[in-house]
């Protein structure tokens, strides 16, 4: 008698805890990096995430259920975003937002993929859309769609014949320089220095010296955040005069504060200007400093239209299936004008590589100014 | 190009690079400086030395941002706090109670110390890098077409003058020789009437002095962060061995050996393992020359 009742409860407990209820939270944790030397990209993404979480909180959360980010510092080191990711999935992720480091989500993408959770990156290097994995989707286009954007900018605004290349020798780097070299060889300019750097360096004056002593008319600098800040400072002390043309970091804010006016005039093709026109953009910088008191950059729009994706797909689909969210992402257009989250009309292809307007900008009077528009390609 | 501007230019370029060196390499000098002393006067091998010079750059920040104090103010009060607690509580608290129990439980304390001044930092002011601002102006001077700024001259003025200072004091003063008396033998200095522990306290204030100015030199150019003792920390340790464990002044020439090969490597030989640089030096001195460059020979009697 007594067992049977004992089986009875049991088994009534057991059907109890397995009924998820529909006030369940929906977890889409942040596998960022909030620490090391990308504690700059990876903090803003999370916090322009983090931005949008509570907004669609606030108007009722996606199908009714909140959102809950939990945060996973990956310290800069992809070993360790890996093991994050794996976590993340282990403790029910829904999807995943984050890295923002091409050599880490080279690296922790392959778990995601094999959980089948799709993951939104920040990360610009080339690779992470050429391994056809079905589950990634990026917030910024690749380097391979952004740098040649900025070869008719060399040849034609520069007049450039000879170019230096200042890169960092990561993953991020890497990329974009080997498509900045395809781009100038078809472009016919030649490559007068190739200057490689460390994640991490302080020390500059021996690039710098080198770049100024090949006499290129034009600088492509592609380093990190903190690099590329003490790069201009080392570069403005040195006199170096040539125009230094970037992708993406060379005129972010982060950038500006740390070189202390250095950064003046120094040029950047961005796939994300906060310094943009833009009413849509602009709505978002002003709500982001009302939210944390300070100004953001790309990385703060890439979280914040990454949770947005995530609610428009799965509003579409119409239920929490990841499969079929990933599968509607792939070959979906989202116009801003219907979807204001994600801030500008923003598509994705099969690989997850993304199509979206784009902007030059250059530093002026300590600010990135936006000098010109490029149409999504 | 013709060959003579050609000279011209790989002159000018060298003499940059040199230059360079020199101001970096003046830098990791203070700070191999403060590691021998102590070593020296204190028989403390610190490990936390990297973090003794990213730490004082935060106090100036604290000063700077918390209290609003002005750029002097700051720099004092970042010195005053850097001597209070990388010398005299350092030396309270975890040389003096470690020693007893020799040599090798202090380093690994110190070791301990490192990581928790480099999370602490992290935890308490942020992990970004937080730009710092300069105790020299940033005006730039031509010399021979390699651009110098007031700054790098600062950097080794600096330097120079407080190993001239340090040694003046160490050979002519009363108390600098006492200092030296308790580094080679502390009973008999003790018998001879030397106060050793206040010696042995001297050398941890003038360890946190020096930490504080190699600070507030190298942040502006390395930016204040978190992470910055590391690289230093090690670099410090070389330099020392390098130059000569047992000199104030092996610690200067270390420091600037380092400091103008690191760039020279890096122009001349390769970007990507100039790291590497230093520490080819240490295992070439430690296996030819193991007293150092300038050291002198210590025998020991087994």
């Amino acid at each position: 008698m007594k067992s049977w009742s004992l089986a009875a409860v049991a088994f009534a407990v057991a059907l109890a805890s397995s009924a998820a209820s529909a006030d369940d939270p929906v977890k889409l944790p942040c596998v960022c990096e909030m620490s090391g030397s990308g504690a700059v990209s990876g903090t803003n993404f999370h916090d322009g995430a983090m931005l949008a979480v509570k907004e669609i909180n606030a108007s009722g959360g996606i199908l009714g259920r909140q959102i809950v980010m939990d945060t996973f510092d990956t310290q800069s080191d992809p070993q360790t975003s890996r093991a994050l990711v794996q976590k993340a999935i282990d403790s029910g992720a829904y999807a995943i937002l984050g890295t923002v480091f091409s050599g880490s989500t080279i690296v922790n993408m392959i778990v995601a993929q094999q959980a089948s959770v799709p993951q939104f990156t920040g990360a610009e290097a080339p690779g992470v859309t050429q391994k056809h994995n079905p589950y990634i989707f990026r917030t910024s286009a690749g380097s391979q769609k952004g740098v040649p954007a900025l070869t008719p900018y060399f040849k034609n605004t520069l007049k450039a014949t000879k170019v230096a290349v200042a890169w960092v020798n990561n993953e991020f780097g890497k990329g974009g320089h080997d498509v900045f070299l395809g781009e100038m060889k078809k472009g016919g300019l030649s490559v007068a220095a190739d200057v490689p750097s460390e994640q991490g360096q302080a020390d500059f004056a021996a690039d710098v010296a080198k770049i100024k002593d090949s006499g290129a008319d034009a600088v492509f600098v592609y380093l990190n955040e903190e690099e590329s800040a003490r790069f201009l400072k080392e570069a403005k002390k040195q006199g170096l005069t040539a125009p230094l043309v970037g992708e993406v970091t060379l005129t972010g804010q982060k950038v500006i504060d740390l070189s202390s006016g250095a950064a003046e005039g120094a040029l950047a093709h961005v796939g994300l200007a906060t310094s943009s026109p833009d009413p849509a953009i602009q709505a978002f910088v002003a709500k982001f400093k009302a939210a944390y008191g300070r100004d953001t950059d790309h990385n703060g729009i890439k979280g914040f239209i990454a949770v947005y994706a995530v609610k428009y797909a799965t509003e579409m689909v119409g239920k929490f299936d990841a499969q079929a969210m990933t599968d509607k992402l792939h070959g979906l257009t989202l116009d801003a004008a219907k979807y204001p989250g994600m801030i500008l009309t923003t598509g994705w292809d099969a690989d997850g590589e993304l199509s979206r307007q784009s902007f030059m900008t250059q530093v002026k009077n300590g600010h990135q100014t936006v000098i010109g528009t490029v149409p999504a390609n | 190009m013709p060959p003579d501007v050609q000279r011209k230019r790989t002159m000018t370029q060298f003499l940059q690079v040199l230059l360079s060196g020199l101001s970096t390499g003046a830098i990791y000098a203070l700070a191999a400086i403060g590691f021998v002393l102590v070593w020296q006067t204190a028989q403390t091998v610190n490990f936390a030395q990297g973090e003794f010079i990213m730490l004082p750059a935060f106090f100036v920040l604290i000063g700077l941002n918390w209290f609003g104090l002005p750029l002097w103010g700051a720099f004092a009060f970042g010195l005053a706090i850097a001597v209070l607690v990388l010398g005299y509580l350092f030396k309270r608290v975890i040389v003096q109670p470690m020693l007893p129990n020799g040599g090798l439980p202090l380093i690994i304390a110190t070791m301990a110390l490192s990581i928790f001044f480099k999370e602490g930092a992290k935890q308490f002011y942020g992990a970004e890098a937080q730009p710092f601002p300069s105790l020299f102006p940033q005006t730039m001077m031509k010399i021979a077409g390699a651009t110098v700024s007031v700054q790098d001259f600062g950097n080794l003025a600096v330097a120079i003058l407080a190993v001239v200072g340090l040694t003046f004091f160490l050979d002519r003063t009363r108390t600098g020789r006492a200092m030296q008396a308790t580094a080679q033998n502390p009973a008999v200095a003790e018998i001879l009437g030397v106060d050793t522990r206040r010696m042995v306290l001297y050398a941890f204030l003038i360890n946190g002095a020096l930490a504080a100015l190699a600070s507030v030199l190298i942040s502006p150019i390395y930016l204040a962060k978190f992470s910055s003792g590391e690289g230093l920390g090690l670099i410090a340790f070389i330099a020392a061995i390098v130059g000569g464990f047992n000199q104030i002044k092996g610690a200067l020439a270390g420091g600037l050996l380092i400091g103008v090969l690191d760039n020279l490597t890096a122009t001349y030989v390769t970007t990507q393992y100039r790291a590497a640089l230093p520490l080819i030096l240490l295992i070439a001195i430690i296996l030819w020359r193991p007293q150092g460059l300038l050291g002198v020979s210590e025998g020991r009697r087994v």
